[in-house]
């Protein structure tokens, strides 16, 4: 009886799954029908335009887009070293500190952040951020990146046994020492996949930058496609610069999973 | 500072929370003496260890080591802990570094030593635990004896006066004891200051020069180990060590 009620469990998943191939092909054909291929090879494939586009998408567009993006990462990260320590500290006000700002820039949207370095900061503290939209693109996004990657690295720290720290300290280290030779190059380790996916969403983060004003020279790539689309009438420029964004991030992603592998089978 | 005990402990308490772990430990140790605490689990007998290096704070009470008082928060701690060694249950490699790096890092960040100095060292103590081969490998690669043999040559690096082992073989495989023991016989035979936590009772049969039975949070009995593990005076020592030889 038992087997009986299996088998035709088994049986009706199968016929199930057959039902969603058919319909799936069903639609297929029908869309293939309807679809008004030239209409969407003119919209989205135009090779004119492509052609067009090159080299500046790449040498301008792809380019600003990883400079902004390593620069915010670099300050981010340095940023929520600080701050992830801050917040493991015995001194209580370091830890408020921390706490305040990693919940102040994870609450807030990125572009708010932005916003605020590119045009807050002038009209409210009479303070300019030097560097044009790399400076202030930097310490926006960079302000965004630390909040997310300052609890990430806490989590790192406090996923390294504590005998480390105790064998540590035992051979006469200080903590400072201690944090740095022996607890921070195991929690990297541990955490390069999460901080990687960081860096992927930065990457993304980075079209938040046109609202700061670009300069021909300072464009990244969404900025450079939505110029080229008002020009052109046209969406293949942003069938472009997605897939500029894809070769940009797709070996990252690729990338995390390997390491991923890698620290699994390293436990 | 020749004159001076290289531990001695007066009045120590130690809590956790509302948890009296300590209550009030007196402890003299001379240079060259190695003590092996006995006690069930709870007792306190790793925490007092602790104490020792300032893993745990003492609630009250004071750790003298060498004439210096380290529960005094003017000393320097950090180089007080130098000439105290530590081996511990869980071995704690630094499973980031080679064994040969596991060996010079706090050689040269701590003492400031040269790559050559350090590296030199490191070698002759590996091959006081007999595990000169293994300078390359990754602690993973090591059986749980070899690990904690390298733990031991890793604290001897640093030329301490004293060593304090926390249940060093507790966590190792029993095949894998007698390779660990051999090695802290060896350091009691060259006149090391030993202090060990340990349940095993041969070796403090053995090796010690004085054992001390602890339960909740007091030393019930000391005295040499022909005394207290051949005829104990005390009702609990009894019947710890009846319980102990019945596994």
């Amino acid at each position: 009886m038992v087997v009986v009620a299996k088998s035709s469990r088994v049986r009706k998943a199968k016929i199930r799954r057959w039902i969603i191939y058919a319909i799936t092909v069903v639609v297929l054909v029908i869309l293939a029908f309807t679809i008004d291929w030239a209409t969407l090879q003119q919209a989205f494939f135009q090779p004119d335009i492509i052609r067009a586009m090159l080299p500046e998408v790449i040498t301008i567009g792809a380019k600003n887009t990883i400079i902004y993006t390593t620069m915010a990462f670099a300050f981010g990260l340095i940023l929520a070293l600080f701050l992830a320590l801050m917040k493991r500290s015995t001194i209580a006000p370091y830890r408020w500190f921390a706490t305040g700002f990693i919940e102040l820039f994870r609450g807030l949207p990125a572009l708010i952040t932005i916003i605020l370095v590119a045009f807050g900061l002038p009209i409210a503290l009479g303070i300019r951020v030097p560097g044009g939209t790399l400076g202030k693109g930097t310490l926006g996004l960079g302000l965004v990146a630390a909040a997310y990657m300052a609890e990430t690295i806490r989590a790192g720290v406090e996923a390294v046994p504590r005998g480390q720290m105790e064998a540590a300290r035992s051979l006469g280290m200080t903590r400072g020492k201690a944090m740095t030779y022996i607890i921070l190059p195991q929690a990297f380790r541990i955490i390069i996949p999460p901080l990687t996916n960081e860096l992927v969403l930065l990457i993304k983060d980075t079209s938040l930058l046109f609202v700061i004003g670009t300069t021909p020279l300072s464009k990244e790539l969404t900025k450079f496609a939505r110029d080229f689309m008002t020009e052109t009438q046209n969406a293949t420029p942003l069938t472009v610069a997605a897939i500029m964004y894809l070769i940009i991030t797709l070996p990252l992603t690729y990338l995390v999973r390997r390491l991923e592998k890698r620290t699994n089978k390293g436990r | 500072m020749s004159d001076a005990p290289p531990i001695l402990i007066e009045g120590l308490h130690k809590y956790f929370g509302e948890l009296e772990v300590l209550k009030g430990v007196d402890l003299s140790v001379a240079s060259g003496e190695v003590i092996c605490v006995i006690g069930p689990s709870g007792s306190g007998k790793s925490t007092l260890l602790r104490c020792v290096n300032l893993l745990e704070q003492p609630t009250s009470g004071k750790v003298i080591i060498e004439g210096f008082d380290i529960t005094d928060p003017e000393t320097d701690v950090d180089a007080v802990r130098t000439k105290i060694g530590m081996v511990f249950q869980q071995f704690n490699l630094f499973p980031h570094l080679t064994v040969m790096k596991n060996l010079t890092i706090a050689q040269r960040k701590v003492l400031g030593r040269n790559e050559d100095e350090a590296v030199a060292t490191a070698t002759a103590m590996l091959e006081r635990v007999g595990l000169s081969d293994k300078h390359d490998e990754h602690p993973i690669r090591l059986s749980g004896g070899q690990q904690q043999r390298v733990a031991i040559a890793r604290s001897l690096c640093m030329n301490p006066d004293m060593m304090l082992f926390d249940e060093p073989t507790s966590a190792l495989d029993p095949e894998l004891i007698g390779e660990v023991l051999d090695v802290m016989r060896g350091l009691a035979l060259d006149g090391m200051t030993m202090m060990v936590v340990t349940h095993e009772m041969g070796f403090a049969n053995q090796v010690a020069d004085r054992v001390l039975f602890m339960d909740e949070g007091i030393i019930m009995e000391e005295g040499p180990p022909s005394q207290v593990l051949g005829e104990p005076r005390n009702e609990r020592t009894r019947r710890f060590l009846a319980a102990v030889a019945q596994t």
